[in-house]
């Protein structure tokens, strides 16, 4: 099986001395494409700091990450920064889509960053507004779409191209329970679709959209859920639910 | 789950055969509540005796069943009485939780992952349901919902205990509590 990212015995410690905080503790995970693992625990428990050395916005202090088969600390500061672009889409809470940019501007975007020509740029981004059903708001500016469309504008930008990896932190935390359903629908689906999903939350019902439950504690994963049973075993005659 | 007012429920649109009561109640539960055919004939004989509702026919299977005016108003009042809200005497998982703070060699931030763990495994089944049924599945979204604000509720309360129970271990022994001084308390701490 090919991981699409990797962390082996990753340890992440700010500051030094009486001020040290050891962020993450000896974590071990590994996503396969077409996986969705969220990662659970309470604040503070390094959620945040494991998806930034993921998505190698941060080097750990120790271990290795590996996005496909490449260490990312071999790589230059170019070709990581190549490889950010280019394989790893990243979902906020609050959306980050910038402001003076339509929808279709915004999920052209990191295309463009990586020199795709405008007008292929664009082509891309249609495709990817229209997998999500926005065709019809690809040239509204973000102030003129609700937090729902704007949450799914934001997925379309971190899939958009020939991304393998999607890293979500508390993807629904600002939307109501149907829009948070509808943005965790397309989250699967993406992962269905082949990409590999990490998903950061607090909260149980984002959670359990995943195929696996990676529990973290004080920087350690402590736990994990088991792959799910099949056939039904809650909603079959005579089981109470 | 009342079965005498989900009968009343889908009798207020027209008269119905038993079999059909009982296809019906399962299609409009999401079919996650079987019911067997002896339990709907037993049910409309009560609801009949009390004059709920009135049947026509030749006996059995062949009876037609109809609503009452008596019948609608019950479950008028059925619909807009609120579920008892009052917690069950005993939560299991709450003296669980009690019990293990006293017994020696358990850890408590262990104990609580574990049923943390099954609750989120139950929740990954029940989401699972729904991303696998029909988006327009009204029926079955309202029942999964249902229990996943349930479990939810418990891994809520987990989550409370840990950052209750962190406090605990922080505290250097446990000594008895001193007994309330009602009356003096509020004189006694003023300095």
């Amino acid at each position: 099986m090919n991981a699409v990212v990797e962390l082996r015995a990753v340890s992440m410690v700010y500051g030094s001395g009486p001020t040290e905080v050891h962020a993450l503790r000896d974590v071990d995970l590994s996503v396969q494409a077409g996986e969705l693992v969220a990662v659970m625990g309470p604040s503070g428990s390094g959620k945040s700091t494991l998806l930034t050395i993921a998505g190698t916005l941060e080097e750990p202090s120790e271990g290795e990450v590996r996005i496909g088969d490449r260490d990312v600390s071999r790589l230059s500061r170019n070709d990581r920064a190549r490889l950010r672009r280019r394989s790893i889409g990243y979902v906020f809470q609050d959306f980050n889509l910038i402001p003076g940019l339509t929808a279709v501007e915004n999920v052209a975007l990191p295309l463009e960053l990586d020199g795709v020509r405008v007008r292929a740029a664009r082509a891309a981004a249609l495709e990817a507004l229209a997998r999500l059903d926005l065709a019809g708001r690809a040239d509204r500016y973000p102030d003129e779409l609700s937090g729902g469309e704007s949450q799914r504008v934001a997925i379309a930008r971190a899939v958009v191209g020939d991304r393998r990896l999607l890293l979500a932190d508390e993807p629904t935390g600002a939307l109501d329970s149907v829009n948070g359903e509808a943005v965790m629908r397309l989250v699967r689906t993406a992962c269905r679709d082949g990409v590999a999903g990490v998903v950061v939350t607090h909260d149980a019902q984002l959670a359990s959209w995943a195929d696996r439950v990676v529990f973290l504690r004080d920087g350690r994963v402590v736990d994990q859920t088991a792959p799910r049973p099949g056939p039904e075993s809650l909603l079959t005659p005579g089981a109470k639910p | 789950m009342s079965v005498r007012h989900a009968l009343l429920a889908l009798l207020s649109d027209g008269p119905k055969y038993g079999l059909q009561l009982r296809q019906e109640f399962e299609s409009r539960t999401g079919e996650v509540w079987p019911l067997n055919v002896g339990q709907v004939y037993t049910t409309l004989q009560r609801l009949e005796r009390d004059g709920f509702v009135e049947s026509e026919g030749s006996g059995g299977p062949q009876n037609v069943f109809t609503i009452t005016t008596t019948g609608t108003d019950e479950l008028a009042v059925w619909l807009r009485t609120p579920p008892d809200v009052v917690p069950p005497p005993r939560d299991e998982l709450v003296i669980k939780v009690l019990v293990a703070i006293g017994v020696p060699g358990v850890d408590l931030p262990e104990l609580l992952q574990v049923h943390r763990r099954r609750m989120v495994e139950a929740m990954q089944e029940y989401t699972h349901v729904k991303g696998e049924m029909a988006e327009d599945d009204v029926e079955l979204g309202l029942v999964v919902d249902s229990e996943l604000f349930r479990i939810e509720a418990i891994v809520r309360w987990l989550d409370a205990a840990d950052a209750r129970l962190k406090q605990l271990a922080a505290r250097p022994a446990r000594t008895p509590a001193p007994a309330p001084r009602i009356g003096r308390a509020r004189t006694g701490n003023r300095r």
